[in-house]
């Protein structure tokens, strides 16, 4: 080989926008990967609890002496265990209860070496209840006289919500035409697979490790810690795989501060796991509400105000779903233009299970009144949905009721771009005037749209991240952040952004964040926030460690370090590209020459988000972004069984990071939602769910999931990573009124109560046949009179 | 409380097992409970959502309904048997690629069901692919991926079962 021939130059290129594999994967498909649900510790308990099984109720006996004589049992909690020790987001809970305010509150809790013997002792808990009259709906919560849930919050008032703008009777006067519905989004739950599971264990000098599903590690600490009566200093949060959270675990359940009871109690690590009955009845739900919703516009289309008056099912406890109003109202007065705004929200106490927070948080529920009442308009005033809503949408730079400001906004981009693949305009029309022809099965179009935050949301005081990052004698480099891989993918969204900026292969980035005592603060994945916070804050860590890298490289080598860039593992020369050194190597001599030097920085992000505040005026995301869907659907108008044949989506995603990774987020996120739209719903009946399996819960599964025709708009987010905005909530958010309208369309029938199951589309359809021919009829008679 | 056990021999993953095992005891417990192989999931326990599923003599089976054993002179593969000495499974592999793996809980499931599927017909269409996993529920992915995997691997299997038959 010629020593004196130089090594071929290495290009510049970039791996934004590329198809980047998650780092995860491998292990996860071979069975290595070890889940929460899959650990084992030495010693290790089993916890499990007992569930009231009754939605309101005095407890007057408990028991517990036959459960701790058992063999094996090593402890036995009750309510009296947990005296004063209140958690929640209004303090409302405690982990074992002293009464009965929903079917799954936890009475009693063992550890025993087995789960059997936790079983049987758990049969052996005797319980004496005295029934209480429940209140099942807010309706009835709210009625005068009805009967209290908690002593200290009367007529079963939880949060309250409220945000006007302009002039409403004056924006009424000037409607010609109103649109006024009641909508009544039902209860689901987010079924993630593995079910939930916490392992907890207590040092010598009063120091929880608790081994968690959690989804926001920092913020978990404090909430966790009242529920205990220990400071959220003194407990270490781990994040082990988890199989899947969407919203579930971004608070405390009471199943986890019963696992730290239980350690606490035992001096031993105690593991609870949930079964999948226990998941159904137990994990939080999608908040159920009623939405009484007025939009008005001009006779030429142009929104004049839309009103929203909320009634929300808190259930028994307050998590986070009663603080969904946050975002209702942001959709209220921020999906399309409109002038004027009057929104308010009551949560009202019920005995029924209650919601946490749960992908598009409030938007699912907001998007499918405000986009069916887009379409209701638009066929008042006799226009194409598509004209309506291009009339209506905000352009780049406007400023929202709420002072949101869409500083890049591609809503009307989204929507024409939906619109023209899907041939929307041409379809729409030729369905409705099939609607009323003969023939059993009808096809459909429908489109819908909506605006979410797609950079976090300051509902703390902060909305940053902390991020650590190392290289190493061999070039590997070590990632430390706060910020929690749930499944999303943001594994692969920070190696892929340190590979770009420091040159290295993506399998020498190494990611350390499942453990609070080490990785740094970040606000937990929520709010579509993590690819946008956590992107800036790797980016601008290893745009430090570049910095310092080639500083060093610049001395060493005698160049100019802004003549330098990081490419293949090496130092080159940036105007062509030839290597000058390995990096490794760089490395190495930066580490052992005379004065010494690691590569090792540390970077802490905030977003320019303001704080939400009590006004709710505030530019409180550091970006939003807006998607459109078209669904395709063919109706069984005997069944009413829907069959969705295509689905066309057009996103504003700010700019694509990693393209495997986005479109499987947002084929997912469809899926979600198609289940939320046609079958998934907690029957809950007098505070009972009746519904606890998979067999009479239906999930989407694969043959009905339709083909998908993604077209991703890149608007360039000014303060986004590379431009990227964040875009897992917004697929979830806007399928279920796309099929809704394109019910409409298809059939002439409105869904107010989803889910759109066959038995509610098939006795909507012939309730519309049989008013049609009552009218008929009543015109003949009517005709014979005259 | 302790039931009576049995002692049973059978093939787990190519190697021969002797163990007692509770007459009441699921496979799926004894996989992961006895043997330590946790690569096959608990999501159900009732045979819904197909997070459990081995394969049995040839077929797949979810193991959260097959008691123990059973298992008793048959020859079981689970997720951890599918590694070829050269790494991961072509199955595995193409789920890795093709970006089907999120939070991978339902994976080992969904890739046992898959690899039976591409065995048993090397040549499936995408519809085919939808109906053969309908018993395997996936709360993150949406599917589509995870049919884009299988389908990129229906004409290399012809391939490979095309060549096996040439070879002997």
């Amino acid at each position: 080989m010629d020593k004196n021939a130089s090594p071929p130059p290495i290009a510049k290129t970039t791996l934004i926008g590329q198809r980047i594999k998650k780092p995860d994967a491998a292990d996860k498909a071979s069975g290595k990967t070890r889940y929460i649900n899959d650990m084992v510790l030495p010693q290790m308990l089993i916890g499990k609890v007992l569930f009231a099984g009754r939605p309101h109720a005095r407890i007057a006996r408990i028991d517990t002496a036959a459960a701790q004589a058992l063999p094996g049992v090593h402890a036995v909690l009750t309510g009296k265990d947990v005296a004063g020790l209140k958690f929640g987001f209004v303090r409302d809970n405690v982990a074992l209860k002293d009464k009965v305010r929903c079917e799954h509150d936890e009475i009693a809790a063992v550890a025993a070496e087995t789960e059997e013997i936790a079983a049987r002792a758990l049969e052996l808990i005797q319980v004496e209840y005295e029934d209480l009259p429940g209140v099942f709906t807010p309706e009835a919560g709210a009625r005068e006289g009805a009967p209290q849930i908690h002593d200290n919050f009367p007529g079963n008032k939880s949060l309250s919500f409220e945000f006007k703008h302009g002039d409403l009777a004056a924006a009424e006067a000037a409607s010609d035409v109103i649109v006024d519905s009641v909508f009544r989004p039902h209860h689901v739950t987010h079924c993630c697979m593995g079910t939930s599971c916490a392992i907890a264990d207590f040092d010598h000098n009063g120091k929880l490790t608790i081994w968690t599903q959690t989804q926001y590690p920092y913020n978990y600490k404090m909430d966790l810690a009242p529920a205990l009566g220990i400071s959220p200093g003194d407990i270490r949060v781990i994040q082990p795989p988890v199989g899947g959270a969407f919203g579930s675990k971004l608070d405390v359940y009471p199943y986890e501060p019963i696992a730290a009871l239980l350690a606490r109690k035992t001096g031993r690590p105690v593991k609870v796991l949930y079964s999948r009955e226990e998941e159904f009845k137990a994990a939080p739900t999608r908040q159920a509400a009623i939405i009484h919703m007025r939009t008005g516009c001009t006779r030429d289309g142009v929104l004049t105000f839309r009103s929203a008056d909320v009634l929300l099912d808190n259930g028994a406890y307050t998590s986070w779903g009663p603080t969904i109003p946050v975002i209702m109202m942001r959709t209220t007065s921020g999906h399309y233009r409109v002038p004027v705004v009057d929104f308010k929200a009551q949560a009202i106490y019920t005995n029924n299970p209650y919601a946490g927070s749960f992908r598009g948080y409030g938007n699912v529920q907001t998007t499918y009144a405000t986009a069916q009442q887009m379409d209701m308009l638009a066929d008042m005033v006799d226009m194409d949905p598509l004209e309506f809503h291009l009339k209506n949408a905000q352009k780049s730079g406007e400023v929202t009721p709420q002072k949101s400001f869409l500083r890049e906004c591609a809503l009307a981009q989204c929507l024409e771009i939906a619109a023209k693949a899907s041939g929307y305009s041409r379809k729409r029309k030729e369905y409705a005037a099939l609607r009323d022809a003969p023939g059993r099965h009808k096809k459909g179009i429908g489109l819908a749209s909506s605006i979410h935050n797609a950079g976090g949301a300051k509902i703390h005081k902060s909305d940053g991240i902390g991020t650590i990052l190392k290289v190493d004698d061999y070039a590997r480099v070590t990632v430390i952040t706060g910020a929690s891989e749930i499944g999303q993918g943001i594994d692969a969204v920070i190696t892929l952004i340190v590979a770009e900026e420091l040159g290295v292969p993506l399998e020498h980035v190494t990611i350390v964040n499942n453990d609070s005592d080490i990785a740094p603060w970040d606000v937990g994945v929520h709010a579509s926030r993590t690819t946008f916070i956590a992107g800036n804050g790797t980016r601008r860590a290893a745009r430090k460690a570049k910095v310092q890298i080639l500083n060093a490289a610049g001395k060493m080598l005698q160049e100019r370090a802004e003549d330098l860039d990081l490419r293949g593992g090496s130092v080159v020369r940036d105007r062509d590209g030839a290597p000058l050194i390995k990096l490794d190597r760089l490395l190495r001599q930066m580490h052992f020459q005379a004065e010494p030097e690691l590569v090792m920085v540390t970077d802490y992000y905030e977003p320019r988000s303001e704080p939400e505040g009590a006004k709710h005026i505030s530019d409180h995301s550091a970006a939003y972004s807006h998607a459109v869907h078209v669904a395709e659907i063919t109706v069984d108008t005997l069944t009413g069984e829907i069959k969705v044949d295509k689905v066309t989506v057009a996103q504003d995603v700010g700019r694509v990071i990693n393209r495997m990774g986005l479109e499987g987020q947002i084929e997912g996120g469809v899926a979600m939602g198609l289940g939320y739209a046609l079958s998934e719903n907690m029957r809950i009946v007098d505070g009972m769910l009746t519904n606890s399996c998979f067999r009479d819960y239906k999930l989407i599964t694969a043959p009905e999931m339709p083909p998908l025709d993604l077209h991703f708009i890149e608007s360039n987010c000014a303060e986004g990573p590379y431009g990227a905005k964040g875009v897992s909530e917004l697929p979830t958010i806007v399928i279920a009124p796309a099929i809704a309208n394109a019910l409409y369309n298809a059939t002439g029938v409105r869904i107010f109560n989803p889910p759109m199951s066959p038995e509610t589309v098939a006795r909507a359809i012939h309730e519309r046949r049989a008013q049609a021919a009552g009218d008929r009829a009543a015109s003949q008679a009517e005709g014979l009179t005259v | 409380m302790t039931s009576a056990e049995t002692e049973i021999i059978f093939k787990l993953n190519g190697r021969e097992v002797c163990l007692k095992v509770p007459v009441t005891m699921k496979t799926l417990a004894m996989l992961r409970d006895k043997l330590g192989l946790t690569g096959t999931k608990y999501a159900c326990g009732e045979g819904e959502c197909g997070a459990c599923t081995i394969n049995v003599d040839g077929k797949t089976v979810n193991s959260c309904l097959m008691y123990a054993v059973d298992c008793d002179g048959r020859e079981v593969v689970t997720i951890e048997g599918l590694r070829t000495p050269d790494g991961l499974h072509p199955v595995q592999q193409a789920f890795v690629d093709h970006g089907a793996v999120q939070c991978g809980f339902c994976m080992p499931g969904m890739i046992m069901q898959a690899q039976y599927l591409l065995e048993n017909n090397p040549g499936l269409s995408r519809e085919q692919a939808r109906r053969g996993l309908e018993g395997n529920l996936c709360r993150c992915t949406g599917y589509t991926k995870v049919l884009d995997a299988v389908e990129a691997l229906v004409d290399r299997s012809k391939c490979a079962a095309a060549a096996g038959r040439a070879a002997s």
